[in-house]
């Protein structure tokens, strides 16, 4: 079997054009990863660029409020960018400039990627074009005018169901176009080894602080973590330092959108069969033919049909576990937390913060749980008002 | 399943025939662009206008691989009700009224969720000689390679302008012919193609006898009179769908003259 498997999850199903690129990836990534200058060049982009660690909040009145376990809130969100996705994008960024490549292009799904990723272009002096399904262009305008200032290229993608899977096609098409002065930032746990890999690492910055915290607030690890999940990269980055503490519940949180039993959502694992795409074999939400379905959830960046490898494995092995949260769950919890807790959070990490409010209650008050906040909700408000049937706009 | 008959057809069909009447030309259809009944009709114009091989696209919703013509084909057929069940049947339909070798074009997660056993038998039981699968890579192609031998379809490699030292490793382990990528980037017409096509041909040539055949982007006969003075074959597929494209249910006879034109500029 080849590289860069999870059980038999994983994988690089790509075509011929891009096989030596990414094994030229690989390589470049396996050296730099040890090399102290890298690691120290990028440990200063975390703490004097990104603003890391993020701080580990103790969330008391909701505490209170739900009775039960204590919770923690990993503030992912006050990240520069406003996201997790800064961890990853930096690390690709410097590992791109090493390499000698001089442009990056990427997908987005809410535009947190991609501006994310035209950010630390525009530190690093980086070429840089953006890929956005057109319905997500018009969905999370501010978020391309955004990566526009900061000095990108969008191209708002007219193809398939115009959404994140079908930016991550154009951008893979692209790339097939121009691999020799070009790095692909992939955003989330997926794609072709080595990118599951790639990513999670940068993101396991998440769990190393948070254990470190958690320990030195609690004196003992958690009860559980929960974070959302769309390709899964925060939560691989809120899971991955806590896998081998077999104690520590690991819960993802899939977006279920109307509800899993009806067409409209985008839970992969509740509802997704195996297959391979976008470069992975790992689960996804398709029709009996292997027709990639529609996905829909009221989250941009939880609108994907798949979820990364690992996650497929970690749901095989039962190491963690997976549900389905619904847009009403999810906005009611955007709510309470922005009420409880003085917090508008993005409304992906609204399904994280919905499970939690679900279970908290019923377990112990000695316990703590961890909810990844992956992302601020400034990009979100004007969609909430409209679920909520206030016409406000951008 | 099959009758006596057919399977003995089956077992004389092998893709090599293509390269037997001079240059190969080879085409390219979407399965069910614009219906059943019209891809069935195309498929066999072109092999009535001297198409040597022809692949039939299983169409996929996500056809990364492919530029807007054939991806635009890809949601045709799609939309028009294409499924791997009825791609079958019109290979068994399109194999009962030609020799032409038959290989399909679709993309892995169509062939995994299906089963590649089932996948293979029925492509064995429909007269489908090949499988040209453009995000299967070398390293991955081991899942499938037995079961598909076993029907006797040959896995089409692919080797690409980036391959360089990979060339001679995936051309070496090559059944039926390699398809050789003239460009970077997707499926498409192209002005002008860049690639060294010639250091390609000769670096695959050096390692295997099986033919090698070069698509992506050719659309001329000029073009494609070039190409073969180096190569076995020239590969023809958004040229085709273009027209299929264009003149919808009547297409039939433009593309029976291109196919015709595009052999007679090889055919020197």
């Amino acid at each position: 079997m080849s590289k860069g498997r999870y059980g038999g999850h994983g994988g690089q199903y790509v075509p011929e054009t891009l096989m030596n690129e990414i094994i030229k990836l690989e390589e470049s990534y396996e050296f730099y990863k040890k090399d102290p200058e890298f690691n120290r060049e990028l440990e200063s982009l975390l703490k004097n660029y990104a603003g890391r660690p993020s701080l580990l909040y103790y969330a008391e009145k909701m505490t209170k409020d739900l009775g039960g376990a204590k919770i923690y809130i990993k503030r992912e969100d006050l990240n520069h960018t406003g996201s997790h996705k800064i961890n990853n994008v930096l690390g690709q960024a410097l590992l791109a400039k090493k390499m000698g490549k001089t442009r990056v292009i990427a997908e987005t799904g809410a535009g947190q990627h991609g501006v994310a990723t035209a950010t630390a272009a525009a530190l690093l002096g980086l070429e840089c074009e953006i890929f956005m399904g057109k319905e997500d262009t018009e969905r999370q305008k501010l978020n391309v005018y955004r990566m526009e200032l900061l000095g990108a290229k969008v191209h708002p993608v007219t193809t398939g169901t115009q959404t994140l899977k079908d930016a991550v096609n154009e951008t893979m098409r692209e790339w097939t176009k121009r691999v020799d002065d070009t790095l692909y930032v992939l955003g989330s746990v997926m794609g072709p080894h080595p990118f599951p890999m790639i990513v999670r690492d940068f993101q396991s910055v998440i769990s190393r602080e948070a254990r470190e915290q958690i320990l030195e607030y609690e004196g003992k690890l958690p009860a559980a973590v929960v974070a959302c999940v769309g390709g899964g990269s925060n939560s691989m980055g809120m899971f991955y330092n806590f896998i081998e503490d077999k104690n520590v519940r690991l819960i993802g949180c899939e977006a279920a959108g109307k509800g899993i039993h009806t067409k409209y959502h985008a839970a992969t694992i509740a509802k997704g069969t195996p297959g391979i795409f976008h470069g992975m074999k790992s689960y996804f939400c398709q029709d009996e033919y292997g027709q990639i379905a529609p996905v829909y959830s009221i989250s941009a960046g939880l609108d994907y049909p798949g979820i990364g490898p690992e996650h497929a494995y970690l749901h095989d092995t039962g190491r963690a576990q997976y549900v389905p949260v619904t847009d009403e769950e999810a906005v009611e919890a955007f709510e309470y937390l922005a009420r409880t807790e003085g917090i508008i959070c993005a409304i992906e990490s609204a399904h994280a913060v919905a499970h939690v409010c679900k279970i908290a209650p019923d377990m112990n008050k000695d316990d703590s749980i961890i909810i990844c906040l992956s992302g601020r909700g400034d990009k979100d408000v004007a969609a909430i008002a409209r679920y909520r049937g206030v016409d406000i706009h951008e | 399943m099959n009758d006596q008959a057919g399977n003995k057809k089956q077992d004389e069909i092998r893709i090599k025939d293509a390269f037997c009447h001079g240059k190969a030309f080879i085409g390219f259809v979407t399965g069910g662009d614009p219906s059943m009944e019209k891809s069935e009709e195309y498929i066999l114009k072109m092999a009535e206008a001297g198409c040597d091989l022809i692949e039939i696209g299983i169409p996929f919703s996500d056809p990364i691989a492919e530029g807007p013509v054939i991806q635009e084909a890809n949601l045709r057929a799609l939309t028009a009700g294409a499924t791997t069940d009825k791609l079958f049947r019109l290979a068994a339909n399109v194999r009962k009224k030609t020799r032409v070798p038959l290989v399909f074009l679709t993309y892995l997660n169509p062939v995994f969720r299906y089963g590649y056993e089932v996948f293979c038998a029925k492509c064995e039981e429909s007269g489908v000689n090949g499988l040209i699968i453009p995000d299967m890579p070398y390293e991955e192609k081991g899942e499938l390679l037995s079961i598909a031998r076993e029907h006797k379809v040959d896995i089409i490699s692919l080797v690409a302008p980036t391959s360089k030292q990979r060339i001679q490793t995936i051309a070496s382990a090559a059944t039926g012919f390699v398809y050789v990528v003239s460009s970077m980037g997707v499926t498409g017409v192209r002005s002008e193609i860049e690639t060294d096509l010639e250091a390609m041909l000769s670096a695959v040539k050096a390692v295997t006898d099986v033919p090698a055949a070069v698509g992506f982007g050719v659309s001329t006969p000029q073009q494609a009179a070039r190409i073969a003075k180096e190569a076995d074959g020239v590969i023809v597929g958004s040229a085709i769908v273009k027209l299929i494209a264009e003149y919808g249910e009547d297409a039939g006879r433009y593309v029976y003259d291109y196919v015709k034109g595009m052999k007679a500029a090889i055919d020197v």
